[in-house]
């Protein structure tokens, strides 16, 4: 896949390599500001009340 | 040897059998990778991003709460006849400190227990009685992430003080417990302990006396539930605390009295 995704990068290295860290921290932010505060709500490290309230 | 050769030649760019094996094992592989850096990630949204905006949404609700007290309004009185159903839900109520967890350990504890209130601070049972309230005063706090509240609940020792800051008065409930042997399993006047584990059903320990259902209250208790152990959700830790009647004090003004600011130079090692 990482290979893949390499392979078909246009440009050079530093463009490709530019091209990755954006690829990467674009990854990295949609995990963390939306796909991880939809799933933790449905984790058990945030269930803290009795009685299932 | 050339019967192998012979069968590897024919074509070097046509894939093997070897190649395929290949390609699925790093498929595989570079899957398993990414999974765990996954998680790594999550860890890091857990102990600094959901603590990072629970703070932000802290901050909010504390300085909310200090506008209405400013104002002369007290959310604990939403309504005439103060009961605790006419508090809206997620809006601040009062304030708690906890010298034991540090001097700038500040709380401002809102109404309600659901996920959305939760994620403001600590909340509110709405069930229960309020701060001061003969009964129980019960609130729920995260253990670990969106600001983890109660992360070191399980560091409070029998006799610590726990201080609730509402528009009228200053409260100072003491965790309960054994003081002299430091035992917190105590249940030792009134059959509450200082500190239990309980099943994640039972809700028996914030009822107005506590594991003792249909009691009448006689004391002015306060509970705190969280998760337990760390990171799960297969238990709950719960604190109970009584209040120090000499130690409640009208409040006047935004600093502590001195006989609570004092409770800070007076924890225990």
């Amino acid at each position: 896949m990482y290979t893949w995704i390499w392979r078909n990068l246009p440009g050079g290295l530093a463009l490709k390599t530019t091209q990755a860290a954006l690829l990467i921290m674009a990854v990295c932010a949609l995990l963390l500001f939306v796909v991880f505060p939809a799933v933790e709500p449905h984790l058990p490290i945030s269930h803290v009340t009795v009685n299932g309230q | 040897m050339s019967h192998y050769a012979v069968e590897a030649e024919p074509d070097p760019a046509a894939p093997t059998a070897g190649d395929r094996v290949r390609f699925v094992l790093r498929g595989i592989g570079q899957t398993l990778i990414t999974l765990g850096l996954v998680v790594l990630l999550f860890v890091v949204y857990e102990v600094y991003i959901s603590n990072f905006f629970a703070h932000q949404r802290q901050v909010k609700v504390h300085n909310a709460l200090e506008n209405a007290w400013a104002n002369g309004r007290d959310p604990l009185l939403g309504l005439p006849g103060s009961a605790s159903v006419t508090i809206p839900l997620g809006v601040g109520i009062a304030n708690l400190y906890i010298p034991r967890l540090g001097k700038d350990y500040a709380w401002t504890i809102v109404q309600g227990t659901s996920d959305a209130d939760l994620n403001e601070g600590p909340g509110h049972y709405v069930e229960t009685q309020l701060p001061g309230q003969t009964g129980n005063f019960a609130i729920a706090g995260h253990r670990v992430g969106k600001g983890e509240p109660f992360l070191n609940l399980d560091k409070l020792r029998p006799g610590d003080a726990v201080i609730v800051e509402t528009k009228s008065t200053w409260y100072v409930y003491r965790v309960k417990g054994s003081i002299v042997d430091s035992d917190l399993g105590s249940t030792v006047p009134d059959g509450v302990p200082g500190r239990e584990i309980v099943d994640p059903s039972d809700g028996s320990v914030i009822m107005p006396v506590p594991n003792h259902p249909g009691l009448a209250p006689t004391e002015k208790l306060m509970t705190m539930t969280t998760c337990h152990p760390k990171f799960t959700a297969e238990q709950r830790m719960v604190v109970h605390a009584v209040i120090d009647p000499t130690l409640t004090r009208p409040r006047t003004g935004d600093t502590k009295p001195a006989v609570i600011e004092a409770l800070y130079s007076k924890v225990r090692v």
